[in-house]
């Protein structure tokens, strides 16, 4: 085996910082704010470049993002991280690729990159669908492990520790497989500044999802966007009664 | 304004640039962290003492390891209060 060849796909989300605001028309989110890498995938691109300097023979880590020109900036950082090299699929604004359509997409790019392990955040935290991980090894008919808290590979069985409800669960696979990524997988490191600048000389490839024939129509239709109800104040009480009359008024007596 | 050794003058300028680039991301905004960033560079430019110029990058970077480390934590804590209902 000549080493293995990683797809890391990113996501271009707003900041994690800030506070997502409905837009006027109720069709969508302001996108007219910061713009970083979803975290999951800060992760995912950690967890390559970890394995890497684990001496596990890696051949060669891809980043990949689908999403308006400026997903390109994200595919830099993540070259900054430690990517070899990138390719960006230029969709417009306003016509964000669903799940499935990513799924069918990155299909397509493993095919052609003959890549053996993609490393996916488990889910953007815009949509928070956690869908494409899951969707994309159904496609490939490649095994799965969602929400890796820890990743082990020798020679072409990985080991892989992920995180479920009231605790862990080991699995093991054979290559090829897909690994969705959970919080406490790893630290990503931070893409500094000259590392940034290091990152330009990598190369980047464009293309558009015609280069890929793929038919990509959205199956679901957002009718309406509004922000969640505000948390209502509490009341105080005087005395015990008080409160106990509150409660029987509220149903919970 | 001339310092003895052009090549500690260049990393001064280098870490300068990184703890600036670092700052766009930082909580209280960019203005707050570039105006505190210049302020505390001034306050160092009377030095020339070699050694305590090397003190000095070696304080720097140091201030920019604690940003990294205060990025990343700000990040998990916000993701595991979205995330992890406990």
């Amino acid at each position: 085996m000549s080493g293995l060849r990683i797809l890391v796909p990113v996501k271009r989300v707003i900041d994690y910082a800030v506070k997502p605001r409905v837009n006027r028309t109720q069709t969508g989110v302001d996108t007219n704010v910061k713009h970083s890498m979803n975290p999951f995938d800060e992760l995912s691109i950690e967890e390559a470049v970890r394995l890497r300097e684990r001496k596990t023979p890696v051949q060669e880590i891809l980043a990949f993002s689908a999403g308006p020109a400026k997903s390109a900036d994200i595919i830099r950082t993540a070259m900054a991280m430690g990517a070899d090299r990138g390719i960006h699929v230029q969709c417009n604004e306003g016509e964000e690729l669903e799940p499935l359509g990513v799924a069918k997409l990155l299909k397509k790019v493993v095919e052609g990159e003959k890549s053996d392990l993609v490393i996916l955040g488990k889910q953007s935290i815009d949509d928070d669908a956690a869908q494409t991980g899951q969707m994309l090894a159904g496609l490939l008919g490649w095994s799965q492990a969602t929400q890796a808290s820890k990743v082990q590979i020798e020679g072409d069985s990985v080991t892989v520790v992920r995180e479920v409800d009231g605790g862990v669960e080991t699995l093991k696979a054979k290559l090829p497989m897909v690994i969705t990524t959970d919080l406490r997988l790893n630290e990503p490191r931070y893409a500094s500044l000259p590392n940034i600048m290091k990152a330009k000389k990598k190369p980047l490839e464009k293309k558009t999802l015609k280069d890929y024939g793929l038919d990509t129509a959205p199956r679901l239709k957002t009718v309406k966007v509004t922000e969640p109800p505000a948390r209502k104040g509490g009341v105080k009480v005087d005395d015990v009664d008080g409160m106990i009359s509150k409660l029987k008024e509220l149903g919970a007596l | 304004m001339t310092s003895a050794n052009p090549a500690l003058r260049h990393q001064v300028k280098r870490i300068y640039k990184e703890l600036l680039y670092m700052g766009k991301d930082f909580p209280q905004g960019y203005d707050y962290f570039r105006t505190r960033l210049h302020k505390a560079f001034m306050s160092q430019q009377h030095i020339d003492d070699e050694e305590k110029i090397k003190k000095g990058i070696e304080r720097a970077e140091f201030v920019r390891k604690e940003i990294e480390a205060l990025y990343f934590l700000k990040k998990y804590r916000t993701l595991r209060h979205t995330y992890d209902k406990f």
